[in-house]
């Protein structure tokens, strides 16, 4: 009675998660760029920042780290128009909360790769620097973060790959990124099986295209004595 | 006039104290250093050699006392005021401080650059210079991880010397080393005080120490206890806690060291 599935594909399944492949790099690259800020921003200012701004970074942490990424979608999209300052209040359309939402939440995950990079980096390197005279903060941008970040990379690089994954949760705010998309056209064709496992194999191949991203970094940025181990 | 700014000592240490975790490691210590001259602090591990090195940069702040530079008092409150500071006095460390992810020229380079506002062109071409100085510029494009530690150690003393520092401040330059790449390092900092350059170092080689200083300077508990030219304290039958200290270690390292045993 159905059509065979390949003739599935071809025809409705493929084009429908091509179109929802766009929507999700247009939400998944924006948010890993940001979250690869913030989490650089927050990882440093909770190591060396005042104590006070260390305190607020904490603060920061604890709360997207500590809440459901759900909650925090739904809060940017649903509850921040109903939020007033001072007469005003924020829309955001769908993409660009999600955006919003997974850049703060993966922020807040990568900060911890961050600021473990920069403890592991010997007191010895930041002394040597404050030696010569280099002020504190040059001697963290161009001594200790370049390093600290290299250490962090594969750790953030995993960040990243969750990211990507979820990601589907823009769907929940309308977004017809690729989980939404093949919703919708699950639900149409009564083809669940089917539809799922591809969008899986999608999410797969994804995921196997940003590795190989991050290993060519890594290998960019590599120097000895910080390799990538090899595998 | 000319004679007075020539006898103002180029750094000045007077009454220094540092507690650390209840312990008086520096005790109301005085130093003064002048233009040319080398000072080589020696005493048991624990005495404060450490600490009083690092006091001297502020890289340790002390508790309380003053170091001037050249006749002026350092104000280790204002920023801007420490980093020129800072400049001025070069520092050698035990563990060489390479930075690791830079090569052996980008090293020597990278302060010139950010700190002094040098070109890349330029400082490339001083630190290039100041790799010669050390017998290293074959190894410029070396990272650390690919170098030797007499290597790492000789980079890190172009590294300060490119900053044109007007003393250096060296804590136990070849205590990390293994025993046959201290002689190197050792023919670096002989060069060094040869040229003239205002050194004071802590350090376990009494007897290459002994013909480069103008005084050795004894610290224990945190206190100077003898100071003098190593004629003074080392000569025969002095008796100075400076000697039994030495022979110690002397008996220790196997150093032949006969003519400043008791």
């Amino acid at each position: 009675m159905s059509i065979p599935y390949f003739e599935f594909l071809r025809a409705e399944l493929a084009p429908g998660l091509l179109d929802g492949l766009w929507v999700s790099l247009i939400v998944i690259i924006p948010s890993a760029l940001l979250g690869a800020f913030i989490g650089l921003t927050a990882g440093v200012l909770r190591v060396y920042g005042p104590m006070p701004v260390r305190k607020l970074a904490e603060a920061y942490v604890s709360l997207f780290r500590g809440t459901p990424l759900v909650v925090q979608v739904f809060f940017w999209y649903f509850a921040l128009p109903y939020i007033k300052f001072g007469g005003w209040s924020l829309v955001l359309d769908p993409i660009p909360a999600a955006i919003l939402a997974f850049g703060l939440c993966s922020g807040a995950y990568q900060s911890e790769y961050i600021r473990g990079g920069l403890n592991s980096i010997k007191r010895g390197q930041i002394r040597a620097a404050l030696a010569l005279g280099m002020t504190t903060r040059q001697a963290v941008m161009n001594v200790v973060l370049p390093q600290a970040f290299r250490r962090a990379l594969p750790g953030c690089g995993n960040e990243i790959i969750y990211l990507i994954k979820y990601s589907s949760l823009a769907s929940i705010i309308t977004v017809n990124e690729l989980t939404g998309t093949a919703t919708t056209i699950a639900k149409n064709s009564w083809r669940n099986i089917e539809v799922f496992c591809t969008l899986g194999v999608v999410y797969l191949l994804l995921v196997t295209v940003a590795t190989w991203l991050l290993h060519l970094l890594e290998d960019t940025l590599s120097v000895p004595g910080f390799e990538r181990p090899q595998e | 006039m000319s004679q007075h700014s020539e006898n103002t000592p180029i750094l000045e240490a007077r009454n220094l104290i540092k507690v650390l975790g209840g312990n008086r490691v520096l005790d109301s210590v005085n130093l003064d250093i002048g233009r040319g001259r080398v000072k080589v602090l020696i005493g048991p591990s624990g005495a404060g050699k450490s600490t009083l090195l690092q006091c001297l940069n502020f890289l340790t702040p002390p508790d309380s006392g003053h170091i001037l530079l050249e006749g002026r008092e350092v104000n280790a409150g204002s920023k801007k005021e420490l980093c020129s500071f800072r400049q001025q006095v070069g520092m050698i460390f035990q563990d060489f401080n390479l930075f690791d992810h830079l090569s052996a020229l980008e090293n020597v380079r990278v302060a010139l650059m950010k700190v002094r506002g040098m070109s890349k062109l330029d400082a490339t071409e001083r630190a290039v210079a100041e790799l010669k100085r050390v017998g290293l510029v074959d190894r410029a494009a070396h990272y650390p991880a690919n170098l030797s530690g007499g290597q790492k150690q000789r980079v890190a003393i172009a590294r300060a010397l490119a900053m044109d520092p007007k003393v250096m401040l060296l804590d136990e330059p070849t205590s990390a080393l293994d025993p046959e790449l201290i002689g190197e390092v050792l023919t670096v900092i002989r060069a060094l005080a040869q040229g003239g350059m205002t050194m004071i170092m802590a350090t376990h080689q009494i007897s290459f120490s002994a013909s480069l200083a103008d005084e050795f300077i004894f610290m224990e508990k945190g206190r100077i206890v003898e100071h003098g030219s190593p004629a003074e304290l080392l000569g025969k039958g002095v008796g100075s806690r400076t000697q039994a200290f030495c022979a110690k270690i002397s008996e220790l390292t196997g150093e032949a060291d006969g003519e400043f045993r008791s």
